[in-house]
């Protein structure tokens, strides 16, 4: 077997006397879609946090594409290949589009330290930052303030600036928040779409997305994994129903 | 954003300061030359300081020591350079590579430390700062203590003395559309948008591998060096340099400048600038109390005008 690209062993983290992440361990394997379900409070962003070198665990282990981050900055795991998406949109609103992408893709592309000549006059990271756009659907509104953008069209933006950053692996927090239906179903297009060039880790209330995305399912409750496996075994778990499905089942009952 | 606006602010503005002499010369009113010469010295220390207050959101209150730093260059260097006759300590290319190296060095240890945190204790750490090197300047009995000295040996650059009412002005102007060019492409560079990124969200330029510290301790650095170059210029023109100089509140009225002329608009701090030392100049003569009337223009400002005095002309989005 080949090495999962993201390995996770015993991660713990406590906020006082509350266990926010407890023992966890998983695995997300290369070109696959791992989804993280648990209901409110059950510790997933605090989990992605860890990983994205935004929180420190107390204890435990993360390996990323074979190198020990446990330790490392955020800014280290970015340029080792992860990328993350924000569950409440974290765009810088008064930028155009093409330059909050232009903000990811020059990152690779010589970094910030170019001072005389214009952003968008280097040309490598103007046409990558295209190209995701273009891969996004938003080319077309690549000059428009970001303010201007509807809620939907921000949270597509949001998951193109990250993609942008070439990742290996992308952070996705709850991609669909505040989607309606025709939003929603272009975003899972999209990340469809996407499925088989980059890794995802993806958090996600809607159930039907994640079944209808995931290759494989953890689900958390407190901070502990409660079942993890691939996506159809999970729809039937026992335990699951009981945590997360609970009240449906009982109303269909 | 918008080229054609800024070709024709620059020609504009180019226009104006080259008609300035020759009003002042037909109207027989020279010394007007001479204010119009501080206005833009200070207009560029306002453009410096606008590069981290307005694009970087930093509120920095050591912005005057720098100036004040390149000014005791000047008065340090000219008086040995008269009292001693070290000749090389008036040279202008000596000077102002000491002012280089002096303002890029304090600016990296006052950033080093003081960057590290942001909001009031970024505010209080800049103004303890500036406070040690004011209180050091009243310490310094042979350069005139607190009652500061005066300059008998302009900068010199290759035998030729700056000092003279043209001269002055035309050297201002040059240094103050270099700092405003410098400041634009600045802005428009790779530098200028992490560094406006991470004004505006923070969080999210670290979440793309950033680090927004080191980023804006160059524009720190950067910042200061010009407020040091116009210093240089400052005490040439006022021939005198004292302790006042590099007060707190004279970094208080570079932001109140900034604050004024339009914050993160590339030629806002001239107009800022200029209103403050012509409402100084006018109202001081009246009554003592003049400085009320700066409290209610930067009132009205900040009610009714966020964009400032620039954003009235301006198409020039500030990017919040």
């Amino acid at each position: 077997m080949t090495e999962p690209l993201l390995f996770v062993e015993c991660l713990q983290k406590s906020f006082g006397g509350l266990s926010a992440t407890d023992g966890v361990s998983l695995q997300v394997s290369h070109d696959s879609i791992h989804a993280i379900i648990g209901p409110n409070g059950a510790g997933k962003t605090t989990l992605l946090s860890q990983l994205f070198g935004q929180l420190r665990p107390d204890a435990g282990r993360i390996v990323f594409n074979g190198t020990d981050v446990t330790h490392a900055s955020t800014s280290a795991r970015v340029r080792l290949g992860m990328a993350r998406s924000f569950q409440i949109t974290s765009l810088c609103l008064n930028l155009s589009v093409l330059e909050n992408v232009l903000l990811a893709s020059q990152l690779r592309r010589g970094g910030w330290t170019g001072f005389w000549r214009r952003a968008t006059a280097s040309r490598d990271a103007v046409e990558h930052s295209e190209t995701v756009l273009a891969q996004i659907g938003l080319l077309e509104r690549r000059r428009d303030v970001v303010e201007q953008l509807s809620h939907g069209e921000q949270r597509q933006l949001e998951v193109a600036v990250a993609l942008a950053l070439d990742p290996l692996l992308l952070l996705l927090d709850e991609p669909l928040a505040g989607l309606g239906p025709d939003e929603a179903t272009k975003m899972i297009a999209l990340l469809k779409n996407l499925k088989g060039s980059v890794s995802m880790l993806l958090i996600e209330h809607d159930i039907e997305a994640v079944f209808s995305l995931a290759d494989r399912i953890t689900v958390l409750d407190f901070g502990r994994v409660i079942a993890s496996g691939p996506a159809d075994e999970i729809r039937g778990h026992p335990d699951v129903r009981k945590a997360y499905l609970g009240h449906e089942e009982e109303e269909h009952a | 954003m918008n080229r054609v606006e800024n070709r024709l602010a620059g020609i504009v503005l180019v226009l104006t300061l080259a008609v300035i002499p020759a009003i002042a010369f037909a109207f027989d009113a020279i010394f007007a030359l001479t204010f119009a010469t501080r206005i833009l010295i200070l207009a560029a220390a306002a453009v410096s300081l606008n590069l981290i207050l307005g694009y970087g959101g930093l509120l920095s209150l050591c912005h005057s020591t720098f100036l004040g730093l390149g000014a005791y260059v000047v008065g340090i260097g000219g008086y040995h350079a008269y009292n001693d006759e070290i000749a090389w300590m008036a040279d202008g290319f000596v000077q102002l590579c000491a002012i280089l190296v002096l303002s890029a060095g304090a600016a990296a240890i006052i950033g080093v430390i003081s960057l590290r945190t942001r909001g009031m204790y970024f505010l209080m750490i800049t103004l303890a700062f500036g406070q040690i090197l004011y209180l050091a300047a009243i310490g310094a009995y042979q350069y005139g203590g607190d009652e500061g000295m005066t300059i008998f040996q302009p900068s010199t650059f290759a035998g030729f003395a700056l000092q003279g009412r043209f001269v002055m002005y035309a050297a201002a102007a040059i240094f103050f559309c270099v700092s405003v060019l410098v400041v634009e492409r600045l802005t428009r560079s790779r530098f200028g948008l992490v560094l406006q990124a991470s004004r505006m969200n923070e969080a999210r330029v670290c979440a793309l591998g950033y680090d927004p510290m080191r980023v804006r301790l160059v524009a720190f650095i950067i910042s200061g060096v010009m407020a040091g170059m116009a210093g240089f210029l400052l005490a040439n023109n006022a021939e005198f340099v004292s302790p006042i100089d590099l007060h707190w509140t004279r970094s208080a009225d570079l932001v109140i400048m900034v604050v004024l002329g339009g914050l993160g608009i590339g030629l806002g701090p001239l107009f800022g600038t200029a209103l403050l030392l012509i409402v100084e100049e006018l109202a001081s003569g009246m009554s003592p109390h003049w400085p009320i009337i700066v409290g209610v223009m930067v009132l009205l400002v900040a009610l009714f005008m966020p964009r400032g005095l620039a954003g009235l002309v301006s198409s020039e989005k500030r990017h919040d």
